[in-house]
């Protein structure tokens, strides 16, 4: 009782008991933005496979490697949120079909099993027998596993390898879109909050993710030439900018499409959503997803467009607007779910999110998360280095 | 059949085997009973202990309080609202220890302290500090029963 009659403090106006404390954190702002990710990157990289974008070739495999990384922390956030990670495979024993949240546990394990470490598996799988011959100890026992004893690499097992490669990238596609369409359904189908309830938000969140995941590769690309000490292909480069250009103007186009019919319409949530945006969401919104990662990329990307400045110029630029990117989006999941959850379903007042820093909710949790994939990364880029793999 | 398939293949049903062979073990036996959820948990949730005994037991013996409660504007407040959830004392009335009996200035403020965030037609607000201070707690004026019958 005491504890809620101080928290009435970060309450303006009238707002009903149960919105006073936000149920959903920081870790479900990672949870889109990590799924995001997986998707955005595996989309790039079928780009290179399935419709032959030849000059994206140095970063088809890293793409993939990234995917990977974040796919296998993707549901880790969800699971510390809810706190109880002996009961996570519950949902899975008995799914529904009202429960959106049970079908994504299946559509996760068709993406991670079915598409992602199959594809892997069979770009590397000549890689995996050869290395195996080639290295001692640990490793070579890892890679012999890895090859699942397959360790056939005649042209005719490797001409499978690619053809079955492709229909996997060919069915992956759709997955990857039905991955992230799907958390962005599980927001726009919730028909109580205005600020979710639209049936763009599947079609944003898939736009967001391809934008952000397309901007991480690039990020990631430029860092690991950097540390390996390589020159950076800037065909490649300037492949990716022109994609994540395309990209970032669609889906620029579709949330200010959103917000113009929300305006328009000015159904009676808009009150509220209006002073939620000027408000509570000003820097989120307007200078850190809007103005930061948004609108200067698109002016450094497009600008690229007009006339391509010298190398030195653009490696910096380049690095810049992916960074922005990526830190646009991560505030784009942060003005979806917790802006949806800062204004009373009353329209009548706001209740406030202050981040604590540590706690299973907090900062430090949060960054943990965030630095995971990161490190899974740089272990599947030791074990499955793509520079070391014999082009073919 | 491509080598691949050849492993792949037997790889994927076993995976599913193993899923379908876990999934057998793990489903509590008693769900789908009733519906889609484990029907034990019903059982489960009935043998907790009860906390409050609710208006109706309390007025059984109480008719006095009662009587004075439905007569004012307090009439649609619950009993235990006010005096802590208490079962157990209307189970056995010498358990007392429970009993909350604050008519202290916090205490009716926790509903009628002014708060911005309420609804003023619902309860109506007082400032508690500025609120008649020639006395202490609220209920040396007020009848915490019978709101209106003001104690001089
Ligand atoms: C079985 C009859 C019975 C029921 C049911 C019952 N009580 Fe009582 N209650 C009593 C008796 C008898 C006393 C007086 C005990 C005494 O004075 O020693 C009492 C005393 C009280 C007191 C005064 C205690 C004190 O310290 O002076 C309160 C307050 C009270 N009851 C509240 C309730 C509430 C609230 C309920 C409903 C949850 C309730 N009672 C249900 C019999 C009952
Ligand atoms: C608005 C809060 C409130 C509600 C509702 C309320 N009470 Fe009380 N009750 C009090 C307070 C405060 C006291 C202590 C009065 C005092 O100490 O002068 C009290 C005292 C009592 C006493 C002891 C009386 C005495 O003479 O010692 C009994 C018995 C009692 N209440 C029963 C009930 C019953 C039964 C109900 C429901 C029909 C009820 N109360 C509803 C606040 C409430
Ligand atoms: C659980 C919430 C709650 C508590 C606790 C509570 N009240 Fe009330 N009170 C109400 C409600 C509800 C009303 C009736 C709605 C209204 O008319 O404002 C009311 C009405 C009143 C009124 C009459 C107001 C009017 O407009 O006629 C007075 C006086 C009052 N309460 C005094 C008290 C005192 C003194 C206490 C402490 C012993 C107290 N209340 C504790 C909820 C509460
Ligand atoms: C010294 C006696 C006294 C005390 C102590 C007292 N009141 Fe009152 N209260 C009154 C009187 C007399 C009225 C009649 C209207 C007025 O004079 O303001 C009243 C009116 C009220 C009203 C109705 C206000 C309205 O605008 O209709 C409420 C609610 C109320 N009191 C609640 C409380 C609460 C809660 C407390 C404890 C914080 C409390 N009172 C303490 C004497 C008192």
């Amino acid at each position: 009782m005491e504890h809620l009659y101080d928290i009435l403090n970060q309450v303006d106006g009238y707002i009903y008991p149960n919105e006073i404390a936000l149920q959903w954190g920081i870790l479900i702002v990672l949870y889109p933005y990590i799924t995001g990710l997986v998707a955005g990157a595996f989309i790039l990289a079928s780009l290179e496979r399935v419709f032959k974008v030849k000059v994206l070739r140095p970063t088809y495999h890293l793409a993939l490697l990234t995917a990977l990384a974040f796919l296998l922390v993707a549901g880790l956030p969800l699971i510390s949120h809810l706190g109880h990670p002996l009961r996570a495979y519950e949902i899975l024993m008995t799914p529904h079909f009202s429960s959106a949240m049970a079908i994504f546990g299946f559509v996760y394990l068709w993406y991670l099993m079915a598409v992602l470490l199959l594809e892997i598996w069979f770009d590397y799988r000549r890689d995996l027998v050869i290395w195996s011959q080639q290295s001692t100890g640990i490793k070579r026992r890892i890679y012999k596993i890895l090859t699942l004893g397959v360790t056939d690499i005649s042209p005719k097992a490797l001409e499978w390898d690619e053809k079955l490669g492709y229909i996997i990238t060919v069915i992956g596609v759709p997955s990857a879109f039905l991955l992230h369409g799907y958390v962005g359904f599980i927001f726009g189908s919730i028909k109580a909050n205005p600020w979710w309830s639209t049936v763009m938000m599947p079609v944003i969140f898939l736009l967001s993710a391809m934008v952000s995941g397309i901007a991480l590769v690039m990020f990631m690309y430029m860092v690991i030439s950097r540390i390996r000490k390589v020159k950076i292909d800037m065909a490649c480069l300037d492949e990716i900018g022109k994609f994540l250009f395309l990209v970032l103007i669609l889906d620029f186009t579709l949330e200010s499409l959103d917000q113009v019919h929300r305006i328009y319409e000015a159904e009676e949530s808009f009150e509220i959503l209006h002073l939620l945006v000027t408000g509570k969401l000003t820097y989120t919104l307007l200078i850190f997803q809007g103005l930061m990662g948004t609108v200067i990329p698109l002016l450094i990307l497009g600008f690229f467009r007009i006339s391509l400045p010298e190398e030195k110029v653009r490696k910096p630029l380049y690095f810049l607007a992916s960074s922005l990117v990526l830190f646009g989006v991560f505030f784009m999941r942060w003005n979806v779910v917790i802006g949806g959850q800062l204004f009373s379903k009353s329209f009548l007042g706001f209740t406030s999110f202050k981040l604590g820093m540590v706690g299973l909710e907090g900062f430090w949790m949060a960054l943990f998360w965030m630095i995971l994939p990161f490190m899974i990364l740089s272990l599947l880029l030791w074990l499955l280095p793509p520079w070391k793999k014999q082009l073919g | 059949m491509p080598v691949q398939l050849k492993t792949l293949l037997p790889l994927f049903a076993l995976f599913i085997l193993l899923f379908l062979i876990a999934r057998h073990f793990l489903i509590p036996e008693s769900f789908g009973k009733y519906g889609h959820y484990r029907a034990d948990s019903m059982d489960e949730i009935a043998v907790l202990p009860i906390h409050y005994a609710g208006k109706s037991v309390c007025i059984e013996c109480h008719d006095t309080e009662a009587e004075m409660l439905e007569s004012d504007q307090h009439a649609g407040l619950s009993c235990e609202i006010c005096h802590g959830p208490n079962a157990k004392h209307a189970d056995d009335y010498d358990v007392k220890e429970f009993l909350v009996k604050d008519g202290s200035r916090i205490f009716c403020g926790r509903c009628h302290a002014v708060n911005a965030a309420r609804k003023l037609e619902n309860v109506i607000q007082v400032d508690v500090v500025e609120h008649h201070p020639e006395k202490e707690n609220c209920t040396d004026c007020h009848n915490p029963h019978a709101v209106w019958e003001i104690k001089e």
